[in-house]
């Protein structure tokens, strides 16, 4: 069942080979019996699980049941639960019951799936190793000395193992698609507003998108399915049908490679696996052009503006108050100050730090207004050469998996990694990463970003592509 | 330019942030070199270019004026570390 995808183990259920318990108890014993070694779940939950399972055979049994009756999902811990414990990885939400589910959780329910737990994420969402988890770091599936990428490194780590065929994260500036380029697997950020944030927990609001994983693109596609559309409960939820996968022929499909990357800290063993993919699509029929986007190396210092202010805002509601543990100090303004001084980790109290200073008086016109602006024009400058190909792309990551604690003493060096991922969230367009190959038997993702709303195209392109560059392996965990 | 110890400090106060002495270094330091790299920004000409604050321009979304049930009070309440009486307790805010 490890190798079955999400597709599949639908199809077995509805054939009765297997009952969606059986399906739930496999995975569910996986993850107890392998997890120890990766440390993808914060949360599991066998009892919840079990029962969603049972409920989800009844619907199978009289013909009512959802799209994802009976397939096993695991959330990052930044998606709310009523029922299980919502953490962020952070202290400061240590034990947290929120008191209502996100907006992709009741999705989820309608759907059938079944919840199996909560996986592990960078503090907040911030940061792209899963190391800065108040509970303990996601080891790599291929290699358990080095990171899954991150912040939602549980969630990509947990399908490539093997514990569920799909699982939900979250893309502030490449959160998804990051670890599931060094986890091998497929890791999809929609166009922003298609997947209510309602229930995310804030980080950056005007960049952070629900984001899915599979080990294929269909897997990808069928979770965005069910969980996209319209909530009135999101105010930038755009009133637009679910998304969908739209077959595209590879022939005739036009790729732009950004030149700007071309000289950039890409890892020359990461090009070579990159063009070497391209190099076989293009004998599929597509054609690789070189294109200019001369603010793409502008978009991390962009990022790290924009983003951080807007944590900055969005962290103010943990004040030991209305939810979460307090720790005492001398009076009103000293408790706030003392529980989050205490509460919370290293990254997110420097990003806060930052994210104030770049609102504040003086300093707001020079760093967050121009910041806002050259967002703007980098957008622009994306959807100019939309009207030259039809889908920008480059690796996903500059680099490897690499070894847990190499950035612990250059943050910035790990920040500049977000090279290829962050325009997509700037701009608010859907964007995909799936594995291209592998270089020292590390996997290499392949980065696909396209025009606003192309959602349905983007998935049917990166299925093509998917299977022109044949299946990727999982890793041996035994 | 660079951001001294006692801007740290002051934003650290701002933002409700209670560190000791060696965490505000390993701020300054930090946040010195990000800050440092975004001074790229400084260099771009950005002519009238209006700030893009949104990746998706939707505007005047307003909800349907129609009653729905809100939060539980005691579901509300769940979550607090205090609470009294069906209240949220808070530290003192204004002494006698």
């Amino acid at each position: 069942m490890t190798g079955w995808t999400a597709r599949e183990t639908a199809a077995a259920l509805r054939r009765r080979e297997v009952s969606a318990v059986e399906v739930a108890e496999f995975f569910l014993d996986r993850i107890q019996r392998l997890d120890l070694q990766i440390g993808a779940f914060l949360a599991v939950s066998r009892e919840w699980a079990l029962q969603q399972a049972e409920l989800a055979q009844k619907t199978i049994d009289d013909g009512s049941a959802g799209p994802l009756s009976g397939i096993p999902v695991a959330l990052k811990d930044n998606l709310t639960t009523r029922e299980i414990p919502t953490t962020c990885g952070s202290r400061i939400l240590e034990g947290h019951r929120p008191v209502y589910d996100a907006h992709v959780v009741e999705r989820l329910a309608q759907a059938g799936a079944v919840i199996l737990g909560k996986t592990n994420l960078d503090e907040f969402a911030m940061g792209g190793s899963t190391e800065s988890s108040a509970y303990g770091v996601t080891r790599n599936p291929w290699d358990t000395d080095r990171s899954p990428g991150g912040s939602s490194g549980g969630s990509a780590a947990a399908v490539a193992a093997g514990f569920c065929p799909v699982a939900l994260g979250s893309d502030t500036g490449g959160s998804v698609r990051q670890p599931a380029a060094l986890c091998g697997v497929v890791g999809f950020k929609p166009t922003y507003g298609r997947v209510s944030r309602r229930g995310l927990v804030a980080f950056a609001s005007s960049l952070d998108q629900v984001g899915m994983f599979g080990r294929t693109v269909e897997d990808a596609a069928f979770l965005a399915e069910a969980v996209s559309g319209h909530d009135p409960g999101d105010s930038t939820s755009i009133p637009f049908e679910p998304v969908s996968l739209e077959p595209v022929p590879l022939k005739g499909v036009r790729l732009g490679f950004p030149k700007q990357l071309r000289d950039s800290a890409i890892d020359p063993d990461v090009a070579r696996v990159v063009d070497a993919a391209l190099a076989s699509l293009r004998k599929e029929g597509a054609s690789v052009v070189e294109i200019d986007l001369p603010s793409i190396e502008l978009g991390v210092s962009t990022y790290y503006v924009i983003a951080p202010a807007e944590a900055s805002s969005n962290l103010a509601r943990y004040d030991g108050i209305r939810f979460g543990p307090r720790v005492d100090g001398d009076g009103h303004v000293g408790t706030v100050a003392s529980t989050r001084g205490k509460l919370f980790g290293h990254e997110v109290k420097m990003r806060m730090i930052l994210g104030t200073y770049v609102l504040s008086a003086g300093y707001y016109d020079a760093y967050y207004h121009r910041a806002l602006q050259v967002r703007g024009m980098m957008a622009a400058e994306f959807e100019k050469v939309f009207q030259e190909v039809d889908w920008v792309v480059s690796p996903t990551s500059p680099r490897t998996a690499f070894r847990l604690g190499e950035f612990a003493d250059d943050p910035l060096a790990l920040k500049a990694m977000d090279l290829c991922t962050v325009p997509a969230n700037l701009g608010g367009f859907p964007s995909l990463s799936l594995p291209c190959g592998a270089s020292d038997g590390l996997p290499v993702g392949l980065l696909l970003t396209g025009p606003a709303m192309s959602d349905g195209r983007l998935l049917g392109t990166a299925h093509s592509i998917e299977s022109a560059l044949g299946p990727f392996p999982a890793p041996d965990l035994g | 330019m660079s951001i001294t110890l006692d801007e740290v400090r002051h934003v650290a106060r701002l933002a409700r942030l209670e560190l000791d002495e060696a965490e505000l270094l390993a701020f300054q330091g930090e946040l010195n070199s990000l800050l440092g790299r975004c001074q790229e920004l400084q260099s771009i000409d950005v002519g009238e270019l209006s700030p893009r604050t949104h990746a998706v321009a939707l505007t005047n979304v307003l909800a349907d004026d129609t009653p729905t049930q809100g939060l539980d009070q005691s579901l509300a309440l769940r979550g607090a570390a205090v609470t009294r009486a069906g209240l949220f307790v808070v530290p003192t805010i204004i002494e006698e």
